[in-house]
């Protein structure tokens, strides 16, 4: 510590020696300094994101399908209805088909495999799930479901190749919470008589819940900001469409396209589409934060 | 318990009938299929990317696939080096920005932080994680990639000694704005695992550092960043992971020229962007040829993840690494460091 000697001079001969001292100031400094820095681009998106993308939004903005007209004046483009929806439609039934399996294995990772040879693998192919790039999601689907079947793009395709993202960050942050409940619980229903099922349909899961919806709801937001595997999946339309069998428009995919466009109101709607994204995603970030902190496990 | 042969028995009043326990065997080996199945699920979609890579393989060979310098669609040719190399400049450059300020926000935030702040921090960090990738390319190219322009002819012009770097007209989209992007992008990911790291440095270190009369400084880089040194490298690593397979933002800000890049601020092209772009128009082997950069990209970051998932699980784990317990300040916690990696 680079406390100043007292002025007694008793302890003179244990001062720091001002070269320390202001080599320890320096590197507080820039410790300090390199973490402004770190939060610098937040504030920059945030500002941006706020000043350019308000102005996009409007009643109409938000309930009028693109209309693929781009070289005309900004009220003839619409605005962005089937991204939202679609966005809504593909992440829900995303989150359907990756929440039930992922916690699935979770509670088996937990229960019933523990530290046996095959629950290491088991672990180790969900790690190495966690770290395939995006885009290679959504070739796998493509080549599964669209080579395979020899069909066209799809909502629900669009959905598996989230579900696929979705599922080792479900597993993952369902296992730690699961590990967390204490054995004594478990044992007290086993001595009760309860079979294993009972104990953890009645037990283990409701008191995992409110922790396991904080990891849930961190999968959700991270799928729904994911642009790459819809890409060859659900594919982009302008119509609005409630049939996850059909092309799909998503919020991503819409800002996309129209970042690379010329005009000024289609990037205007990319900015207005962007902060509708962000406030979706910060919505759950923040009810997943809210919820944890109510949780009496994490 | 084979008191199923012999009914009546005094453990029959405990046991439960086989109806009973149908719901159980029903659950256990449920769960157990469901976990072998993404297993199955991993190789089965390996060997059919492989089946559809194998053409643009077959074409050029594994080696010229990935090392030719050539990727011209309307000729045929598809050699990966230019997509490679921008990958890996990119998400070089990332590392080389991003870890340093990563490390010093852990760092800020167990060390140095007051505490009521430090929630606070951890909370702003993570949101930077929030932000969707393609929100990150729309900011890079209508923000942060004109605004720095004139920056970056500047350095260009000033270091025009060093190869690479200067000489050349600065393009609005390029190398360099791609990778400050990746930068942004990794931050949050290696600064939550350093700080997972520092957290397991133990209080008794830290203390003998200041008790012998460390400062703060002194006692951060004796007592602190040796014992997560391999932590810290994990980290970095899984950062990497991301950054190469990085795909929508890179997409945007990097510029997608097909050739070799001639200066770090010219356009450039990589593994992932180049599948984003054209996959949508490609048929044939040109499909078979992106097939093949999504295998290689894949087969990358395995390899970068794999490596990082060893380093962090013993970095995290000190107590297992036998010299880690006795260690001391100086260079005792060092030597568990590096023995952990």
């Amino acid at each position: 510590m680079s406390a100043p000697s007292p002025p007694s001079g008793q302890f003179a001969r244990f001062a720091v020696s001002p070269a320390r001292r202001r080599k320890d100031k320096l590197a507080r400094a820039a410790i300090t300094a390199c973490t402004v820095i770190a939060l610098i681009p937040l504030v920059l998106v945030v500002y941006y994101l706020l000043s350019k993308g308000l102005g996009s939004w409007s009643w109409s903005f938000l309930s009028t399908d693109p209309t693929g007209n781009t070289f005309f004046k900004a009220s003839s483009i619409g605005g962005i209805k089937s991204a939202i929806l679609g966005t809504v439609e593909i992440v829900a039934l995303a989150s359907a088909i990756a929440i039930p399996i992922g916690i699935g294995v979770a509670v088996w990772l937990v229960e019933y495999g523990r530290a046996s040879g095959f629950a290491k693998v088991v672990r180790f192919f969900v790690d190495v799930l966690t770290g395939v790039p995006s885009i290679v999601f959504g070739l796998f689907i493509y080549i599964v479901l669209i080579v395979g079947t020899g069909s066209s793009y799809a909502g629900y395709k669009g959905s598996l190749a989230l579900a696929l993202l979705m599922l080792p960050v479900v597993i993952r942050s369902a296992e730690v919470i699961l590990l967390l409940i204490p054995d004594a619980l478990r044992e007290s229903a086993l001595a009760l008589g309860a079979p294993r099922w009972r104990v953890i349909f009645s037990i283990v899961l409701p008191t995992a819940l409110p922790g396991m919806v904080t990891g849930v709801l961190l999968a959700i937001a991270r799928a729904a900001g994911e642009t790459a595997p819809l890409l060859f999946t659900a594919a982009a339309t302008d119509k609005t469409n409630l049939n996850l069998g059909q092309f799909m428009n998503s919020l991503p995919v819409q800002i996309y396209k129209d970042v690379t466009s010329p005009t000024t109101a289609v990037v205007n709607r990319a900015w207005g589409a962007a902060l509708t994204l962000v406030a979706m995603i910060l919505l759950l970030n923040l009810i997943a934060r809210l919820i944890s902190r109510r949780s009496r496990l994490a | 318990m084979n008191t199923a042969a012999m009914p009546g028995g005094d453990r029959s009043i405990l046991a439960r009938s086989p109806l009973a326990r149908l719901p159980d065997r029903a659950l256990k080996y449920g769960l157990t299929v469901l976990a072998g199945l993404i297993l199955a699920l991993i190789v089965y979609f390996f060997v059919r990317l492989v089946g559809q890579a194998r053409p643009a393989f077959a074409h050029a060979g594994v080696f010229g696939f990935t090392f030719n310098n050539d990727w011209n669609v309307s000729g045929e040719k598809f050699g990966a080096l230019p997509l490679v190399v921008g990958t890996l400049i990119t998400s070089g450059l990332a590392l080389l920005i991003g870890v340093p300020i990563a490390v010093a926000t852990a760092l800020y935030a167990n060390e140095l932080c007051p505490l009521r702040l430090r929630a606070a921090l951890t909370v702003l960090v993570e949101l930077l994680a929030a932000v969707p990738s393609v929100v990150y390319g729309l900011w890079g190219i209508f923000f942060l990639a004109p605004k720095l322009q004139p920056v970056e002819q500047w350095l260009a012009d000033r270091l025009s000694f060093i190869p690479f770097i200067g000489g050349g007209s600065v393009t609005i989209p390029n190398y360099f704005v791609a990778g400050l992007i990746l930068a942004i992008m990794i931050l949050p990911i290696v600064s939550a695992i350093s700080r997972e790291v520092m957290a397991t440095v133990p209080a008794d270190h830290k203390e003998a550092a200041l008790g012998l009369g460390a400062t703060r400084w002194e006692m951060i880089r004796t007592a602190v960043l040796p014992y997560c040194r391999a932590g810290i490298v994990g980290g970095a690593m899984l950062g990497l992971g991301r950054a190469i397979g990085e795909t929508i933002a890179v997409t945007i800000v990097i510029g997608d020229a097909p050739g070799l890049g001639k200066h770090l601020f010219g356009q450039g092209y990589s593994l992932a962007a180049v599948i984003a772009n054209e996959f949508g128009e490609a048929q044939g082997l040109h499909r078979s040829a992106l097939f093949a950069a999504g295998l290689v990209l894949f087969v990358l970051t395995l390899l970068v993840n794999g490596i990082a998932r060893v380093l962090v699980s013993r970095a995290s784990h000190p107590s297992k690494t036998p010299s880690a317990p006795q260690a001391a300040i100086g260079p005792g916690p060092v030597a568990g460091a590096v023995a952990g990696a």
